[in-house]
């Protein structure tokens, strides 16, 4: 036996060395059948997409690793090449162990067949032998909450159900490592949960998690290790709270922070401090959509204030006003003495669109705060991050539905 | 509920294959994809599986009401009706596994994309489901020769020589025509043509002894032909000419069919084996 060297004792789960993968893209497309037929003995011209370029990674057996980056940047694609659904172009991939995939919607499924007949398949797809793909069914079934809908071919499913199918199957097959790709944009709310809890306990099992989300806050909250892809190329690998924010800055800009909000001279008041905090007060920076968003102001008197006004007003990357609160006053006081300073604490539903939002505080007087007294730019900032909605400035609870008419005409 | 993961050695993955992941898991699929899309072929079907033996019956009968009443041709050919049911039951199976089989790979697209197995797996299943109708049905026809009065005689036991010669014909085919049909979807259409072609190019319909000269040739040149000559001579009628000496004149006749055959039969697995590991990211 060979003695494993002190640094090697961490077991690998995965090992990814120097991996490349580049997608030809037919740059014409063939009309005729006379350009087909020329096409087949010439060579076809292809434009070359580098979806992945040197790619080096390890993750640690039982460890559970986030994979993040914006649209296009080859998560994917890395997911696919680890499921040994693509074929790296060059590099090695090594892998400890069975492999248990969830991929777009649902797994392999075949939406002519029934739950039960997919079950078994991709049971043993997944490498099950047929009777433990069999006797897991039950089981897989209960989990994905699909009791009454075993013996329905899947093309009538939803595209939730598929997915609770194919995670709930995935995690039922015993794979030593669990390869998971944006299914949790689909799941509603309470299923997502599930999922995470499904996620913590194989954790606790010693089984690897790979997962590939849009989620930050999910990648802080349970991920070991996260790995931040930009342009096919590792951007960022490490701790996963440094791998969001850095996956904030590159979709965001810069933050402002660093910018120090522009502030109107005065002598009546002063904005002292701003910040947001989650629904614990802890100060945050990132909310996910729906998260309630705590927002909290200082403002000082710096002479005798009567009455006065707090407004703020929240706008988004390119400076458009998303929300401006009714005035706000003081409760059950008429005035500020000089040095005396006023807290305020607005708490806000979030159905904020992903992006970066500025929030801008001001001090007035007035019935409806008319005369500024003080005002203080970008004074705190906030990005808020989702899966929900496709663009906009909100995020609007939004189900749909679809049915087919017939063609005119025919019966 | 699971059972904990275990440690396992880190092992090279090098992504899709035709074959692949084990033996076990292989034959696994296989069986277990062939038979559900069986039981599928009939889902909602007042008949079920019997339409596995009454649709050739069915052509069968047409084709014989024709041949006998319209051509007046049967009548003088030994057996007709019985040759007739048997080559059309050899010829549909070879016909409808090539035809499923050739838009196998694209209509399983979700499950290509989506998850990793043997690629073969796919038209080797189409072929083993059309093999299961056949195989029934071929009950069905050998309890209608005996009831015509054809005389069972040792060559029947010769019959799986040609069931597996035509078995590693159409998967040969299966697997070309489905590797191909990937990139090249006229393909299908093209297909539809050739395989009526053949169809017509071999003794299914007529006996080989009513064709003279160059349409003879080519008929002996379509490499189905040694097969129905061969499932004649050996099941319907002993007397009839088998395939050696049907061209026993010309032995190139005989060669170059099965040089046909048996380039195909490489051609097949090799060109399925060049697409299957990139087939994913084509689709
Ligand atoms: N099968 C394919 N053929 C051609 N290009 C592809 C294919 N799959 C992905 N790509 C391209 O590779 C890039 C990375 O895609 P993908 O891995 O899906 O990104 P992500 O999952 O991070 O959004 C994109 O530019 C995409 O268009
Ligand atoms: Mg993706």
């Amino acid at each position: 036996m060979l003695t494993v060297p002190a640094t090697e004792t961490r077991e690998l789960a995965i090992d990814v060395r120097g991996v490349e993968k580049t997608f030809r893209i037919p740059t014409q497309r063939v009309e005729t059948l006379k350009e087909r037929a020329t096409q087949l003995f010439s060579r076809a011209e292809y434009r070359q997409l580098r979806a992945l370029r040197g790619i080096d990674f390890e993750v640690a057996s039982g460890e559970f690793f986030g994979i993040v980056g914006r649209n296009g940047s080859g998560k994917s694609t890395l997911l696919k090449l680890l499921a040994s659904i693509y074929r790296a172009d060059a590099g090695s991939i090594r892998i400890a162990g069975r492999v248990a995939p969830c991929i777009e919607l649902g797994v392999g499924f075949n939406v002519e067949l029934s739950a039960r007949e997919n079950v078994a398949l991709n049971g043993v797809m997944m490498g099950l032998t047929p009777r433990e793909a069999r006797s897991r069914f039950d089981e897989v079934i209960e989990f994905a909450e699909l009791g009454e809908f075993t013996e329905m071919k899947l093309k009538n499913y939803s595209s939730g159900m598929l997915v609770r199918l194919g995670f709930s199957l995935m995690t039922h097959v015993d794979a030593e490592v669990l390869l998971i790709d944006e299914v949790l944009a689909v799941g509603d709310a309470s299923f997502q949960r599930k999922c995470f809890d499904a996620f913590a306990r194989l954790h606790a099992e010693g089984r690897t998690i790979v997962l590939v989300t849009h989620d930050m806050s999910a990648v802080e909250r349970h991920c070991d290790r996260a790995l931040l892809l930009e342009g096919g190329r590792i951007e960022t690998i490490g701790e996963p709270d440094g791998v969001a924010r850095r996956y904030l800055e590159l979709n965001f800009g810069r933050a402002p922070a660093a910018a120090p909000g522009a502030d109107s001279v005065s002598h009546d008041a002063r904005v002292v401090d701003a910040g947001v905090a989650d629904s614990n007060g802890e100060p945050a920076s990132g909310f996910a959509q729906g998260e309630e968003i705590t927002l909290e102001i200082v403002v000082e008197a710096l002479r005798r204030l009567s009455e006065p006004v707090f407004g703020f007003q929240i706008v988004n990357a390119d400076g458009l006003l998303i929300f401006a609160p009714e005035p706000i006053r003081l409760d059950g006081r008429q005035a500020l003495a000089p040095g005396e300073r006023a807290r305020i604490r607005a708490r806000i539903g979030n159905p904020l669109a992903e992006g970066h939002y500025y929030v801008h505080c001001a001090v007035g007087r007035g019935s409806e705060g008319q005369d500024p007294l003080a005002f203080r730019k970008n004074a705190a900032d906030f990005v808020v991050y989702g899966t929900r909605g496709f663009g906009g400035v909100v995020a609007l609870e939004c189900s749909a539905e679809t049915t087919v008419e017939p063609a005119e005409g025919s019966e | 509920m699971t059972a904990p993961a275990q440690r396992a050695e880190l092992q090279e993955i090098r992504g899709p294959s035709a074959l692949g992941g084990g033996v076990r898991r292989f034959f696994d699929l296989l069986w277990l994809s062939a038979v559900t899309e069986f039981k599928l072929g009939y889902h909602g079907t007042a008949l079920g599986f019997v339409w596995s033996f009454v649709r050739p019956l069915l052509i069968f009968g047409i084709l014989l009401v024709v041949f006998t009443q319209v051509f007046r041709l049967g009548s003088e050919v030994e057996n007709y009706p019985a040759m007739l049911l048997l080559n059309i039951l050899l010829f549909e199976f070879f016909a409808q596994a090539t035809q499923q089989a050739s838009t196998s790979v694209v209509v399983n697209e979700s499950m290509v994309r989506k998850m990793q197995f043997p690629r073969l797996v796919i038209p080797l299943s189409v072929v083993l489901t059309n093999a299961m109708h056949t195989g029934l049905s071929l009950i069905v026809v050998f309890v209608f020769l005996i009831a015509y009065g054809v005389d069972p005689v040792w060559t029947w036991l010769l019959l799986p020589v040609i069931l597996t010669a035509l078995g590693v014909l159409t998967t040969a085919c299966a697997m070309l025509l489905s590797a191909i049909y990937v990139r090249v979807r006229d393909i299908g259409i093209l297909w539809a043509v050739l395989s009526t072609m053949l169809f017509y190019a071999a003794p299914i319909l007529y006996p080989i002894e009513i064709v003279h000269g160059v349409f003879r040739d080519l008929i002996l040149l379509n490499p189905l032909t040694p097969l129905f000559l061969q499932t004649r001579e050996w099941i319907i009628d002993p007397n009839a000419e088998g395939a050696i000496e049907a061209t026993s004149a010309h032995p190139w006749l005989l060669i170059i069919p099965l040089l046909i055959a048996a380039s195909v039969c490489v051609a097949g697995p090799l060109i399925f084996n060049r697409m299957a590991p990139r087939v994913a990211e084509e689709l």
